[in-house]
């Protein structure tokens, strides 16, 4: 399918509340073309932020969710075509050039991201890393920006900052390291943080500790947040909005009280009813999506989705759905919803 | 060849000890690493044993030391009537046989220059099991049990796979030689939940369909829940609790276990809102220097002096069920 045919399809971004939005992201494509093969990587995507509110954006691998955040912060590289608006307070984040978008750039949309040691110089000590990103957003001298690193480093909950101040990555636990990240995220008091799978190399009990100290912070800076993850779970436990990707496209999204309790979209039930929970007994087994993620450069003409679907019918194989607000602030792209109430373990076939 | 008594646990390990000399180097502390102190249990034939633990609390250590991939500093791994550790290298190699493992990353453990089919070969070669013909027929039939066609897999690379299906080459080339345990360390934690869900059932359907057994390690509690009839929780190089799966995820023992199960991410938000979160705090202490006494005491919300000075051992509280606490969880 064309590019200008799949347009026709766009639909409006999702409006919560009266508020102005903080981030409106609206028809975001992004392709690679490579070798000859052409990879749509991102196929329409459309959403909003609100200052305060934490979205989580959950896909599997191949999704398209890390792509879109990157084409938002300007991160891709320049083999990708990247076409839609992002607009952040009134400036179109993806008609800036390089220079302009630096002061955007960590000022006002900040990202962390999955490898906190891949992230940070092994040869340069933490505070010197942090005092660095203080200076590069503000006119500051080297006292002022050693109080506010230090400052950042409380407020992240670094246990003994004034020690860890001197210290090198590596001396650091993995946990301890993100909280780092963090702290240099928010060394420009950033309007959105970006945390593209930010928790996922943490163990549970740091993975937990860590979603608490963003919540908190939010709570206290009022930050908006975007939780790029895999995990269905961590987005339930603490996300407000939840956005559910497949094939480059956003498939289900509500509020997370709405979506967790009426799933619609047959895919986001699929990955709800494979995921291991505790209320199962050992040795059941688990309900089988069959197949694999669409090939990204050959997508089917209708709903990627439909053959790996139990639901799927020859419409939903001959055109794609249109995703749209089905129900007040419930918004999914099925021709055949699931029935609210239904087995929670249908949706694969 | 030895003879297998159904009443004996097929795998018996007793006081596994591993550990590391580190130099100290670059401002790091030298010193010796305890990643694996004193673990003891049993498999049964046809029995899944989890092992469940964070980064650091030394459950790939222990896996290696149960296949002497190195062999472990002292202690006891009796396999099939073999004590693996004190045997010969050939008596170890025959041992093998019957043990395989899987690995984290399916890329990473297969050969990205060899065509499926000669993966899955290769235990059926290095074992001298069966003429070509018979081999090139054991290789079809291994693929298709673990759900890849061997027409159109069996030619290809690694890097024409997927995750999921990498996973399944590696599977397909573990239960080549009819292995009696199979220890998987992290084998499904790479892929995605759907991919997931395919491999686990797949576990369970060669389980019943050859009677295998595992030791499952993963540092995801519901999905050893998932896999396992008995399960153990390690935190640095101990066992602090073990015991039936159900059991132990209904009733936990130990406050660490407590404290995991508190930390999974749930899936109803209502729920998740109303959790009191979160009773431990702080990081892990360092294998190099544990705390003295029980090594968990310097996070748990109930220590009180007797767990610094005294080291707690792991006890039976009801049956099957043990927990290595001075003060147990019991409401």
């Amino acid at each position: 399918m064309s590019i200008e045919e799949v347009s026709e399809l766009a639909s409006p971004a999702p409006v919560y509340g009266g508020a102005e939005p903080l981030l409106e992201v609206s028809d975001l494509r992004v392709r690679f073309d490579a070798k000859g093969r052409r990879v749509n990587a991102v196929n329409g995507l459309s959403y909003h932020v609100h200052a305060g509110r934490m979205l989580a954006i959950i896909g599997e691998s191949g999704s398209g969710k890390s792509v879109s955040s990157r084409a938002l912060m300007g991160l891709l590289p320049p083999t990708a075509r990247i076409s839609g608006s992002a607009r952040f307070l009134g400036t179109d984040l993806l008609s800036l050039s390089e220079r302009e978008m630096r002061r955007h750039r960590g000022a006002d949309l900040a990202m962390v991201f999955q490898d906190p040691t891949r992230s940070l110089n092994p040869t340069m000590r933490i505070g010197t890393q942090i005092t660095e990103a203080v200076r590069a957003h503000g006119d500051v001298d080297k006292r002022a920006a050693f109080d506010r690193a230090m400052e950042l480093l409380q407020l992240v909950r670094l246990p003994a900052p004034e020690r860890r101040f001197y210290e090198y990555p590596h001396q650091l636990s993995g946990g301890m390291r993100q909280r780092v990240m963090i702290a240099i995220a928010l060394a420009a008091d950033p309007k959105l943080l970006i945390a593209d799978e930010a928790t996922t190399a943490l163990d549970v009990t740091t993975q937990a500790q860590v979603m608490e100290l963003l919540l908190e912070l939010q709570e206290r800076l009022g930050t908006a947040i975007i939780m790029i993850s895999h995990d269905l779970g961590l987005a339930a436990s603490y996300a407000h909005d939840v956005i559910v990707m497949y094939a480059g496209r956003a498939v289900e999204y509500a509020p997370a009280s709405t979506l967790f309790s009426h799933v619609r979209m047959p895919y986001t039930r699929a990955l709800l009813g494979a995921i291991p929970r505790l209320e199962r007994t050992p040795h059941s087994l688990l309900p089988v999506t069959p197949g694999q993620p669409p090939d990204l450069t050959a997508l089917p003409p209708g709903c990627p989705f439909a053959p790996r679907c139990s639901r799927a019918q020859d419409d939903c194989h001959a055109e794609p759905p249109p995703f749209a607000e089905h129900e007040p602030g419930h918004w999914w792209a099925c021709w055949h919803p699931c029935e609210v109430g239904g087995p929670a373990e249908e949706g694969g076939r | 060849m030895t003879i297998v008594d159904e009443r004996e646990p097929l795998l018996r390990a007793r006081e596994l000890v591993q550990e590391f000399t580190v130099r100290g180097r670059g401002g790091v502390k030298g010193g010796v690493v305890h990643a694996v102190s004193g673990v003891s249990f049993d498999i049964n034939v046809g029995e899944t044993l989890g092992v469940v633990g964070e980064t650091g609390s030394g459950k790939s250590t222990l896996a290696r030391s149960i296949i002497q991939a190195p062999r472990p500093k002292s202690g006891e791994v009796h396999f099939k009537g073999t004590d693996l550790v004190r045997c010969k290298r050939g008596r170890l190699a025959e041992a093998r046989r019957h043990m395989q493992m899987v690995f984290q990353d399916p890329f990473g453990s297969l050969n990205p220059r060899w065509r499926i089919s000669d993966i899955v070969a290769e235990p059926l070669i290095g074992y001298g099991a069966g003429s070509g013909g018979a081999r090139a027929r054991r290789v079809r039939e291994l693929l298709d049990l673990v759900g890849l066609n061997p027409d159109s897999y069996g030619r290809r690379r690694p890097h024409e796979l997927s995750g999921g299906q990498c996973q399944r080459v590696a599977i397909a080339r573990a239960i080549a030689l009819d292995p009696a345990l199979i220890v998987c360390d992290e084998a499904v934690s790479s892929l995605d939940v759907l991919i997931q869900a395919q491999v686990l059932n797949l576990f369970e359907q060669l389980r019943s369909e050859l009677g295998l057994s595992y030791l499952f390690i993963s540092h995801d509690l519901a999905l050893v829940k998932q896999v396992s009839d008995r399960v153990a929780v390690m935190h640095l190089g101990q066992l602090c609790e073990i015991g039936p799966a159900e059991t132990l995820y209904r009733t936990p023992l130990h406050p660490y276990t407590v404290a995991l199960l508190a930390s999974i991410p749930d899936l109803d938000p209502s729920a998740a809102r109303h959790r009191a979160r979160l009773s431990i705090h702080g990081e892990p202490p360092s294998p190099i220097s544990p705390p003295s006494g029980c090594r968990f005491r310097t996070r748990c919300p109930r220590a009180a002096a007797r767990c610094a000075d005294e080291a707690p051992v792991l006890r039976e509280i009801t049956p099957g069920h043990s927990v290595a606490c001075h003060f147990p969880v019991t409401s």
